[in-house]
């Protein structure tokens, strides 16, 4: 029972979302090291035909709520449905991304369990039969290894850095759950969902982040990073001096106050690199900079270095990014 | 409307971490500590509220003596009084600890509206508002970036990834601030010199009726076991002195046939 893993499945607009799948995947990984079950558990709207997908090997069962009264996120009713889910299956260990919805909800339902949580991990391990999590604290500037005392206990995992299996479409049996209350009645309810300006591509969510800081001078001048972001197929980030000018939302914000990013590829434009920012993307796999100051902080980790002027610099590699992509 | 918020005492963001010579915390020598940003935003947001709606902003954290300086800054920004939380039990709190301690010292004000950041830098946990809104039964909304609160009402924008949800509900409620929220004050001379007038309470686990087990290193659920530095970085292929067409086309050549990340 302690052993026995279940895993929170969000789904957003009617989509299942990608970094469930990815805790899901880990979370077969754990059951499978300490001898437990696999559980999983969706809430959302309009899922039901891409149930096939929630799928891991010794998945047991999904435990799903499929109704357009959780169509958008209702935290209590969420918490609630979390919280009675491992209190009927018995799990020890609890699983969610930590994306915006399982930043929320992990804590609500962990404190209705008097659980402990780690969150936004980016690597766990069983060792003689426990479970440790390790996760970047000061911003990532440090990483602490988690240890937990009782049970349950809950995680949250970094989206795009734990594995995630390719599996055949799964079979695993599906168990219908009611909505506990009406939302109507909620002291505090979710009434719409908003696309932010511009509704891009979320530089927590992208597998490539494309960012301005500084150089790019005025916010006319985004528009070259928007541009070889899109030609990347990824997002567009800032820097804080880029944010508190005024040139860009905060929203698109990497660094200590604002995202801590871990794409498979940053590419850092006109940024030089102060410690609040790199504490923010040093986690990503490949770094590019380009800077004209050679001397700039960015160049001591970036994988790839162009010291040169952005302007010219930029247009030249969307074009080439597109010609690439055109070929292949 | 009576308004309480939550302060976190943190390493100030420029701070180069080192680690302790415990293996498992930070190393506090030469550390400037300054209140969390992201409580900043709640703590102005709650002075913005009270100058437009009168009421009383009372300021909590949970800490050691290095705390009151935290407490005294909010106080001089415009709090009208303070209460610290500090009892030996309180040390080693996680998370639950944590949400114990606060929900404890917060219940019997009976506030309107609880106001925190999103979460503190450092151990960047985010979880002391969902828990405490728990531990209270209040309802809660976190990462907000635009508040409006009427008469027994607020209206919120949440954000989330490429979108903001909009959360409307009543008070009391709690609220854990996201940065863009508002632009926070300096304390003037005047709040500073006022601030020293100001009450601030301190209080133990005997004062809000808590046993020490539940909280501190003995009501811990979750511990830091190791605190290590990531592994460095170290620079890589540097394009100097190349034409920016030639520099560029090398570069998306790299990318695809070395790093393989396009």
């Amino acid at each position: 029972m302690a052993n026995d893993v279940l895993v929170f499945i969000e789904v957003r607009g009617g989509q299942i979302k990608r970094p469930s799948l990815e805790a899901l995947s880990e979370g077969s990984r754990t059951a499978k090291a300490l001898g437990g079950k696999l559980i999983a558990l969706a809430i959302g709207a309009g899922f039901s035909g891409q149930m096939g997908s929630i799928a891991a090997p010794g998945l047991e069962k999904i435990l799903a709520a499929d109704d357009e009264k959780v169509a958008l996120y209702q935290p209590e009713i969420y918490a609630a449905l979390l919280a009675d889910a491992v209190r009927k299956t018995g799990c020890g260990i609890v699983f969610l991304s930590a994306t915006a919805m399982g930043k929320d909800l992990g804590p609500r339902a962990a404190a209705k369990l008097e659980a402990g949580l780690a969150a936004d991990c980016t690597h766990l391990d069983v060792e003689a039969g426990k479970l440790k999590a390790k996760r970047p604290v000061y911003s990532g500037k440090a990483i602490a290894t988690v240890v937990f005392e009782g049970s349950p206990i809950f995680v949250s995992l970094r989206p795009n850095v734990f594995r995630m299996e390719e599996v055949p479409a799964g079979s695993a049996p599906v168990e219908k759950l009611e909505i506990p209350g009406d939302p109507a009645a909620l002291r505090a309810r979710t009434v719409s969902l908003e696309a932010s300006e511009g509704a891009e591509l979320d530089v927590s969510e992208a597998s490539i982040v494309v960012s301005g800081g500084r150089a790019m001078k005025g916010p006319e001048n985004f528009a070259l990073i928007r541009d070889l972001a899109k030609a990347l197929g990824g997002a567009m980030g800032a820097s804080r001096a880029a944010v508190d000018a005024g040139w860009i939302d905060h929203q698109y914000q990497v660094g200590q106050t604002g995202k801590v990013v871990s794409p498979n590829l940053y590419v850092a434009i006109g940024i030089s690199g102060a410690i609040q920012h790199l504490a923010g993307m040093s986690s990503s796999k490949v770094i590019v900079a380009i800077n004209k100051d050679p001397e700039a902080p960015i160049f001591k980790l970036a994988d790839y270095g162009i010291v040169g002027d952005l302007y010219e610099i930029l247009p030249r590699l969307s074009e080439e990014v597109r010609k690439l992509k055109g070929q292949s | 409307m009576k308004i309480g918020v939550c302060i976190k005492q943190v390493p100030d963001t420029e701070t180069k971490v080192k680690v302790a010579a415990d293996g498992r915390s930070l190393d506090a020598a030469g550390v400037t500590f300054v209140i969390s940003p992201y409580d900043e935003y709640a703590l102005e947001e709650a002075l913005r509220i009270k100058e437009k709606q009168t009421g009383e902003v009372v300021v909590f954290s949970v800490g050691d003596e290095r705390t009151g300086t935290s407490l005294r800054t909010a106080l001089a920004m415009g709090a009208d009084r303070a209460v610290h939380l500090k009892d030996a039990a309180f040390e080693g709190s996680d998370a639950v600890g944590l949400s114990r301690i606060l929900a404890a010292a917060l219940k019997p004000e009976a506030f309107d509206l609880i106001l925190m950041g999103k979460q503190a830098v450092g151990t960047d946990r985010g979880q002391i508002g969902p828990r405490v809104a728990e531990l209270l039964g209040l309802p809660h909304v976190s990462v907000v970036t635009h508040l409006e609160v009427g008469e027994g009402s607020f209206r919120a924008h949440r954000e989330i990834e490429g979108a903001h949800e909009i959360v409307e509900g009543a008070t009391p409620a709690l609220v854990t601030a996201q940065k863009g929220l508002n632009e926070p004050r300096y304390a003037s001379l005047k709040g500073i010199l006022a601030a020293k007038k100001k009450e601030m309470k301190v209080l133990g686990a005997a004062d809000l009726g808590i046993d020490p087990a539940t909280v501190g290193h003995a009501g811990a659920r979750t511990r830091w076991e190791k605190l290590e530095l990531p592994p460095a970085r170290t620079a890589g292929k540097m394009l100097k002195d190349m034409e920016p067409a030639a520099a560029a086309h090398e570069l998306v050549r790299l990318l695809r046939e070395e790093a393989k990340v396009i």
